[in-house]
């Protein structure tokens, strides 16, 4: 861990780290340290975003008019259907775990590698298999299912590629299982001396809770979409009510996982969350405890409410109520970190940088997700609410404002550790508001839409709902925008940006103790840590914040060497 | 574990790079195959809830359906693969003792087994073939159907399970009690093939695993000198096997009544 302090006139050594440790492309494509497995994930992980985001864009260019613009209706099925399947398994879920987990838990814990390396490879090949597979199948024929695959639609009546489709999504379920297993070995086995539960960082927590519902979740949704598969194939009629089968079954089946999905979405976005305020208001975290256990409460209590989503589907009264209640009370986990956050930032000495301003607007978007959720787990509302856009806003912004935010913010944040560059500041922070403010105007409308009736997965619609429409639709640009400017920014700072120092954020935390870009076993020792997670000093002199400006100053701070106490 | 004598720092040929030393490997390697066995639980655990809600939905055509099935076969295979978790054990024990014939002569004998136990499934399924009752479009089924009905999709007055109450319909075409049992003994198979097929995949999948541990304690490849891969084949062996202890039960001795 050498501070090198530049001498004028001396040519600078370079340095071996994991980015210049091989340069063929076998050194990548077999690689098994976690960190370029990451960068792997990264680039495949955009890739799909924007295929995605194609699709939401035709989406939005379509619902522009009443009676539609340039799509036929089957057209038009399978863009939304593909804008979920792609955004949902190729991209939210692994986003945060594939490439930031990967990337920080190993380092945050003081790691050599996560505990299966060869199998961390294996599920990125996994992961490519599936899309690949997932997507020419959307692209070729298309499917017009939506994400959920709903039966007997999708088993007996849809005329596409639904197989393979399903096979794709099977095959990165495994991707996402085998990512899951070695976070959870590695969190359990590999830390470093003197890093106890306690010590760790708020993101691993936020991972650990990720993992279990990953472990438990997607093999359920697997042998689910299995079935249609099969029952498509060879007519064995788990689903088909015309064979005796009960398409409910198949729905209780697919929300077991796929409500807690959201959890896999949100929760390591709310890791992101917790370092970014922690860093960003120079304190500890308020009730460090209270926010790792509710991460473990939301992954315990997502698992008993996927009935929520089945209030209009035939299942009894007294079931919804139960469900319903039980919908209400994961909020009370979500809320306490909220709480948290915003006790953390309160007498904090806060310090706005672009990472920071994508917590904020993460904090802003989630709350309002939320609370609209409310509104959906009861029952009384959710009848009339059920399918219209009020849905559709609500989960975006849970997912996207949420989800995104947390990965954009925690790109921002990591970027320097991970490219050992700066981006340009001020031109993040702009993103960063013109994300914020296109999120809200694609899809503030559409709470209004869906209060009004506006049912979802229709082409045409009434008129009256254009003008809401169109706001919409001006809002998705502004978005995008926001989208395109950092992948700009990021791409330029890989050759201008400025070089960063092993910690120009002085944030605590192992992964800011070594070099950036880290080297490829990330510490030349092990570190033993003697102190507790996030001991930030409490006075300002103590603390002085680098000009991000300031490229002799970023180099200058983090000495890579262990908190003095 | 013998190896926990081996002193921090040095190199254990057996040790990968990211650990520091032998037991941390050996702990995480077991947290993360138990980890995997969880996830193959939930994988037949949706199976098996789907069983459950057929067999409550259509309890007397299972238990008709299910005299199809031949029981001594199936018993025997169940004694075929509970030998087979003794011998994996056997292996696994050979193994920390560093007995290398040991493994060998216990892994041949349970890949034996799985052999015979893909062997007689085959003999079961080939019969089922013959006797049209693989679901589908040649499925015939000739046992009795029971004379009490069912209290399943159709048969439940005033009861809505997100179906038209009157029963489903095929074409204009609505289906009456008789038809219905008809599909429910096709649903039991379905489920019988589904189920029981997925077992004998991870049969295979075991073959493979153990074939191949055997080929290089065979050729003493390095990484089986070490005892902690056959270790955990033989988790997985004996998750296969418990698997089959409750397949067996619920397809083949379904309780009367």
């Amino acid at each position: 861990m050498s501070v090198q302090t530049a001498t004028p006139g001396a040519t600078e050594q370079p340095r071996t780290h994991y980015l210049n440790a091989g340069h063929t492309i076998a050194s990548w494509l077999l690689t098994t340290d976690h960190k370029r497995i990451a960068i792997l994930y990264m680039i495949s992980i955009t890739i799909a975003f924007f295929i995605g985001g194609a699709a939401a864009a035709m989406i939005r260019i379509e619902l522009t008019s009443p009676t539609g613009v340039m799509l036929e209706h089957e057209t038009y099925n399978k863009m939304f259907s593909m804008h979920g399947i792609v955004m949902i398994f190729l991209f939210l879920i692994p986003s945060i775990p594939a490439v930031l987990g990967n990337f920080l838990i190993p380092m945050m814990i003081g790691a050599k590698d996560l505990a299966f390396p060869r199998l961390n490879l294996l599920s990125w090949y996994l992961y490519m298999a599936g899309s690949i597979l997932a997507v020419v199948a959307m692209i070729t024929g298309g499917v017009d299912t939506g994400w959920t695959f709903y039966v007997p639609y999708s088993s007996v009546y849809a005329n596409s590629n639904v197989v393979l489709v399903i096979c794709g999504a099977f095959i990165v379920g495994f991707s996402s299982i085998a990512t899951g297993i070695n976070f959870i070995a590695t969190i359990h086995k590999m830390r470093a001396p003197g890093l106890t539960w306690f010590r760790l960082p708020l993101f691993v927590w936020a991972h650990y809770a990720t993992s279990i519902i990953i472990v438990l979740g997607t093999p359920v949704v697997a042998i689910t979409l299995a079935l249609v598969a099969v029952e498509r194939l060879f007519h064995i009629g788990v689903f088909d009510p015309a064979q005796g089968g009960d398409p409910v079954l198949f729905q209780h089946l697919f929300w077991f996982y796929s409500h807690p999905a959201v959890y896999i979405m949100i929760l390591p976005s709310m890791g992101v969350v917790s370092e970014m305020i922690t860093c960003f208001s120079r304190r500890k975290p308020f009730g460090y405890n209270f926010i790792a256990f509710s991460s473990l409460a939301i992954a315990v209590f997502g698992f008993l409410v996927w009935g929520h989503h089945m209030f209009v589907s035939g299942q009894s009264v007294y079931l919804g109520i139960v469900f319903s209640v039980l919908s209400f009370v994961v909020a009370v986990p979500s809320a306490v970190k909220t709480f948290n956050w915003t006790a953390t930032m309160y007498k904090g000495r806060i310090w706005f940088t672009a990472p920071m301003l994508y917590a904020l607007g993460f904090i802003g978007l989630f709350t309002i997700g939320g609370l609209t959720g409310l509104f959906l787990a009861a029952m009384a509302t959710d009848v009339h609410l059920h399918d219209t856009y009020f849905v559709i806003a609500h989960f975006h912004y849970i997912m996207v404002g949420g989800a995104i935010m947390g990965y954009m913010g925690g790109l921002h944040f990591w970027w320097p550790k991970m490219t050992g560059r700066m981006y340009p500041e001020s031109w993040a922070k702009l993103a960063a508001g013109i994300t914020f403010l296109g999120y809200n105007l694609t899809f503030f409308p559409q709470f209004i839409m869906g209060l009004q009736g506006m049912t979802r997965r229709y082409h045409y619609y009434p008129e009256e709902f254009q003008a809401l429409n169109v706001l919409s639709s001006a809002g998705a640009s502004i978005l995008a925008v926001g989208y395109i400017i950092p992948l700009a920014y990021f791409l330029w700072s890989l050759w201008y940006g400025k070089k960063a120092g092993p910690n120009p954020w002085r944030a605590a935390g192992l992964e800011w103790m070594t070099d950036s870009p880290p080297i490829t076993y990330n510490f030349e020792k092990t570190p033993i840590v003697t102190w507790e997670a996030y001991e930030y000093p409490e006075n300002e002199e103590d603390d002085p914040l680098p000009d991000l400006d300031d490229e002799d100053q970023l180099l200058a701070v983090g000495s890579g060497e262990a908190p003095k106490r | 574990m013998s190896l926990e004598a081996t002193a921090h720092g040095t190199h254990d040929e057996h040790l990968a790079h990211q650990f520091e030393d032998m037991p941390q490997q050996n702990d995480a390697y077991l947290v993360g195959m138990w980890a995997f066995l969880v996830t193959e639980i939930m994988f037949f655990g949706a199976l098996f809830t789907a069983y459950m809600i057929y067999r409550f939905t259509y309890p007397h055509t299972f238990l008709d359906a299910h005299r199809e099935l031949d029981v001594p076969l199936g018993a025997i295979n169940t004694f075929v693969l509970l030998t087979s978790s003794l011998f994996v054990a056997l292996g696994v024990r050979a193994a920390q003792l560093g007995n290398r014939k040991g493994v060998l002569l216990w892994l041949s004998l349970t890949l034996l087994c799985a052999f015979g136990f893909l062997g007689i499934k085959a003999v079961e399924y080939s019969h089922k073939f013959e006797h049209n009752l693989v679901p589908g479009s040649n499925f015939r089924y000739e046992g009795k159907l029971p004379t009490q009905p069912d209290r399943g999709l159709v048969d439940t007055p005033g009861v809505q399970r997100g179906l038209d109450a009157g029963g489903p319909m095929i074409g204009a075409v609505r289906l009456g009690s008789g038809q219905m049992q008809a599909q429910s003994v096709q649903m039991f198979f379905g489920l019988y093939f589904v189920m029981t097929g997925l077992h004998a995949l991870h049969v295979i999948v075991g073959i493979l695993v153990i074939g191949f541990a055997v080929l290089l304690v065979a050729r003493r490849h390095k990484s089986v000198q070490y005892f902690m891969p056959i270790e955990l084949i033989g988790l997985y062996w004996h998750f296969v096997d418990i698997v089959w202890i409750f397949l067996f039960p619920l397809f083949y001795l379904i309780p009367q009544g």
